[in-house]
């Protein structure tokens, strides 16, 4: 029962990694982008949930529904007045700059937040569980999950079904062509960009009901998003969920075997499946 | 005379160090349908990217009616009525056939052409609408390259080889539908390599050679001979 458990709660906790990777899975599908900052940009996200929830006693969940829309303009305003000038033939310029930011990011938390591990308050959700059958689950990772699943599924549809999923399709396979058709690539970005956040917005307020967080935090939610969004197969967002999910079971399984393990078997599956698939489990299909 | 709805008034292209295009001065009145030929490497789609836009130029090179359009991006110049058949097709292989015309009118002008007036013109499509754009043979994915562009109602268009590398049947059936297409009153450019083709169906011509203006005039009245002498340098 304790491993059958422990690939529940691996899971579920998949969830959140799927809600970490998603939006850098978002980005590289449509610019080809790798987002260094990404992890700090997640742990921002809680910090403005933090404030929201201190400041207007907001619980963090409903702080969701201004922090959401922060984190969007963030993202567009970003792309448009600082990563835009960085895309190019050369991928290194963008590394470097969002490598830059990412440091830019955490002092800046620091100085604002001091170093002080910080937690969202969201009451009984923290506590609260369902049990069936000798199982028994948080009901917060099941809001997580379903969450990510429903996120998943918005972006996917979004993508397949919709004009400006069409636009993100079309600028990702010709920049140029699709400026002809209208379609103004820094704007395209820009959304991109803005909708990753608002997704990484969503997955920093989880992180801080979840777990204690301080601005140092982000590299470790970076490397769970990468993990998720490369054992999926890149530009998948289907994939992406099964990678977060792939992660958060070994986890789960490994820390079954010695709590030591725990982070260290996530990684160990991710770098077997590199080696084996290095494409990750359920690559693009291409043409 | 009417005003030329397009003008290009020495026009230098560079790509980084290399020049391209060298002063060169062409115009397109209202309606009317222009060749350019030359041999590969003239300038012809170096002169097709600048007008779309996809090149940046000194403003006043390129003039739209007046508006000095040289350094405006793409997707402005596509909003003012203007459209590029790029060399090569180019679709969106992520889209489907029928993507790939809406996407074309996603500008929102208005005019005659529609899903259905593409599909009409081209009907084939309408049977391939659901099916991934590379999936198609050469002459189809032109045919969905110039719906594409059809559908954002524009005009001026502006065509890019469009009978690279497909089959002489399907090329008549291409240019079989061009008469439907600039009857409208819309205006286009030509780039063609087989020039008896390109001469039939256009009006006037110019030859580009090393990215110059060497020849330019009627298409009914030029001869062979100046036509091979700017073609080739000699
Ligand atoms: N992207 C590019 N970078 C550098 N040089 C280019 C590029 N595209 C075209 N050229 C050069 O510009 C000249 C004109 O090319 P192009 O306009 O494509 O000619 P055409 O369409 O008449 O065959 C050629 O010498 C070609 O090598
Ligand atoms: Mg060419």
């Amino acid at each position: 029962m304790d491993w059958v458990n422990a690939i529940l709660q691996g899971t579920l906790l998949g969830g959140l990694y799927a809600l970490f990777a998603a939006g850098l899975s978002l980005i590289f599908g449509v610019m080809r982008l790798v987002n260094i900052a990404h992890g700090d940009l997640i742990v921002l996200a809680a910090y403005l949930g933090l404030t929201a929830s201190t400041a207007l006693g907001l619980h963090p969940l409903v702080a969701l529904v201004l922090v959401v829309p922060a984190m969007f303009a963030i993202g567009y305003v970003l792309q448009r007045g600082i990563l835009n000038r960085t895309m190019g033939d050369d991928i290194l310029p963008p590394l470097l700059v969002t490598f830059g930011l990412s440091i830019i990011i955490q002092n800046g938390l620091l100085t604002v937040y001091t170093a002080d591990p910080q937690k969202l308050q969201a009451g009984n959700l923290e506590t609260a569980s369902l049990s069936a059958g000798g199982l028994t689950v948080g009901v917060l990772p099941l809001i997580v999950f379903i969450t990510a699943v429903a996120i998943i599924g918005a972006l996917q549809w979004m993508f397949y079904h919709t004009a400006l999923g069409r636009a993100f399709r079309a600028t990702s396979d010709r920049q140029d062509i699709a400026q002809l058709m209208g379609l103004n690539r820094a704007h395209v970005f820009g959304l991109a960009m803005g909708l990753s956040l608002a997704v990484t917005a969503v997955a920093g307020i989880f992180l801080g009901i979840r777990t204690s967080f301080d601005p140092a935090v982000g590299g470790s939610r970076l490397i769970f998003g990468f993990e998720a969004v490369i054992i999926g197969g890149l530009g998948n967002l289907w994939g992406t969920l099964a990678g977060g999910i792939v992660l958060g079971v070994s986890q789960a399984l490994g820390g079954q075997i010695h709590p030591s393990l725990q982070i260290l078997s996530g990684h160990i599956v991710f770098l077997v499946i590199l080696a084996v698939r290095p494409r990750g489990l359920f690559p693009k299909m291409e043409g | 005379m009417p005003e030329p709805i397009l003008k290009i008034e020495g026009l230098d292209a560079h790509y980084r160090d290399f020049q391209a295009l060298y002063g060169v001065s062409a115009q397109v009145d209202q309606g009317e349908v222009v060749a350019i030929i030359g041999a590969n490497g003239a300038g012809k789609t170096t002169l097709m990217r600048s007008v779309a836009g996809l090149l940046k130029n000194r403003p006043e090179a390129i003039r739209w009616k007046g508006q000095a359009i040289g350094r405006l991006r793409a997707d402005q110049v596509a909003a003012l009525g203007i459209a590029l058949v790029p060399e090569g097709r180019l679709l969106f292989p992520s889209l489907s056939v029928e993507e790939n015309l809406i996407i074309g009118g996603q500008i929102g002008r208005k005019g005659p052409w529609s899903l259905d007036t593409v599909y009409r013109l081209f009907p084939i499509l309408k049977e391939r609408r659901n099916q991934q754009s590379t999936s198609l043979s050469g002459g189809q994915q032109q045919m969905v390259a110039i719906g594409r562009a059809l559908m954002s109602n524009p005009e001026l268009i502006l065509m890019d080889e469009i009978s690279l590398g497909l089959a002489p049947v399907i090329i008549r059936q291409i240019y079989e539908a061009l008469p439907g297409i600039v009857g409208e009153g819309m205006a286009a450019v030509i780039v063609e390599q087989d020039i008896a083709k390109a001469l039939s169906v256009t009006s006037r011509v110019y030859c580009l050679q090393e990215g110059r203006v060497a020849l330019q005039g009627l298409s009914a009245t030029l001869s062979r001979e100046e036509i091979s002498r700017a073609y080739f340098g000699m």
